[in-house]
């Protein structure tokens, strides 16, 4: 079902229909699902979807009840917001989990400028590993022998696994992609040639899911 | 055997994976107890083994069963929080009383503050386009269709539709209900999906 019919969708700066949104959204949600370690988060796209899901919900109101449209419409709608809650939980669920690096991996890319996380999401991350450390403090670490009170950071932290392999289609052709051969020296270089498909470990190609390059499926 | 008693509870624990156990406080007085124990005997043995190097084995020894009390401590510690978070997405900020009983009262306090964190995050979505946030403990499952029939296995009384009708839920009576309405009713186990 498309969603232009509903709304004309203009930005300020460049014209993008509710639908181009939406793919975006999809796919930044497969990624997100598939790949082992936090990706760039996509707000953007979240609250531009948000503010479509509002207009929308307005105007299915106006239709009457019984209207067919209104059920289609409200069906599609429960799909998207689906979507988008399951995307901010995979992201949660991950920082979670992989929370120390990722605090640390974060800590840099905010004095760059290329943060991962949303301001609301490092927040999140920070007052998670607090709570986490003041729980096992007083439970336990308070109580052991004076020299193993230490809470060791580097010891609880839990990496994502980035030698996993992937299932990945190419958006467009990349040449020279290496793989590094962790026993030998032998290196192998790939091309990925627009719309193949292809199993590999997730290390060599990460930078390409991060810049869309590539597809994970 | 040193280190033994954390094991046996590291077993506990793992034998019901699903769901969670009563927090063993005895146990871990018990295991704590040992790590004092093994702490004062090294420290007595470090401080004689400057004239005798026979005695440095065993503190190797006992340093060692220390360090893994302590790992696996922690381990139980992590693993039951897992275990909570999961409680958190399934009930709500509200905890039933008989799960309440099985955390600790520190346990009980991390609930509540993980709880206070996740709905301060929740809040935070959208707020920039003047949305007031997004619960995202409901849309759990992928929507397959807009109405469900559901059971009503207790008497809730009266429910208010997001169109402003009003129905009353009674015990045994069955509803056709829209589906991303009753998903918190259903966790809760007021309602239940009949297929």
């Amino acid at each position: 079902m498309d969603l232009e019919d509903d709304i004309e969708f203009s930005n300020d700066e460049e014209e993008i229909t509710a639908d181009t949104v939406l793919k975006t959204l999809q796919s930044a949600w497969q990624n997100e699902r598939l790949a082992p370690e936090i990706l760039p988060h996509r707000n953007d796209m979240v609250e531009c979807m948000l503010g479509q899901i509002q207009h929308m919900e307005r105007n299915i109101n106006k239709l009457p009840k019984t209207d067919l449209r209104a059920s289609i419409h409200k069906m599609e709608l429960s799909r998207i917001k689906f979507i988008i809650c399951n995307y901010l939980k995979t992201r949660l669920n991950k920082i979670e989990k992989y929370c120390i690096p990722i605090l640390n991996e974060e800590k840099q890319r905010i004095d760059s400028g290329t943060n991962y996380l949303t301001p609301s999401e490092y927040k999140y991350a920070q007052e998670y590993l607090l709570n986490l450390e003041s729980h096992l403090k007083t439970v336990v670490l308070n109580k052991v022998p004076n020299n193993m009170q230490t809470f060791e950071m580097s010891k609880m932290a839990v990496y994502p696994n980035l030698q996993t392999h992937v299932f990945l289609q190419a958006n467009e052709t990349v040449n020279g992609v290496v793989l590094e051969d962790i026993f030998g020296d032998q290196d192998e270089e790939i091309d990925l040639e627009e719309g193949s498909q292809h199993i590999l470990q997730y290390k060599p190609i990460a930078d390409l899911v991060k810049n869309g390059k590539v597809q994970l499926i | 055997m040193f280190a033994e008693k954390v094991i046996e509870l590291l077993k506990e624990a793992e034998r019901n994976k699903e769901t969670i156990d009563q927090f063993n406080d005895e146990k871990i007085r018990q295991i704590l107890e040992e790590m004092h124990m093994l702490f004062n005997l090294n420290m007595t043995d470090a401080n004689a083994s400057s004239e005798n190097k026979s005695l440095w084995t065993a503190v190797q020894i006992r340093h060692s069963a220390l360090e893994r009390n302590k790992r696996c401590l922690l381990a139980y510690l992590y693993n039951r929080m897992q275990k909570i978070k999961t409680l958190r997405w399934e009930f709500g900020s509200v905890l039933p009383t008989d799960v309440r009983e099985l955390l600790s009262d520190d346990e009980y306090l991390w609930f509540t503050k993980y709880s206070t964190n996740l709905a301060s995050y929740m809040r935070s979505l959208g707020q920039d386009i003047g949305y007031n946030g997004i619960d995202l403990t409901e849309n759990l499952k992928p929507p397959k269709s807009l109405f469900i029939e559901v059971l009503c296995m207790v008497d809730y009384g009266k429910l208010e539709l997001e169109d402003g009708d009003v129905i009353m839920l009674k015990k045994n009576s069955r509803h056709f209900l829209p589906t991303s309405e009753c998903q918190t009713l259903i966790r809760q186990g007021i309602l239940k999906q009949i297929v």
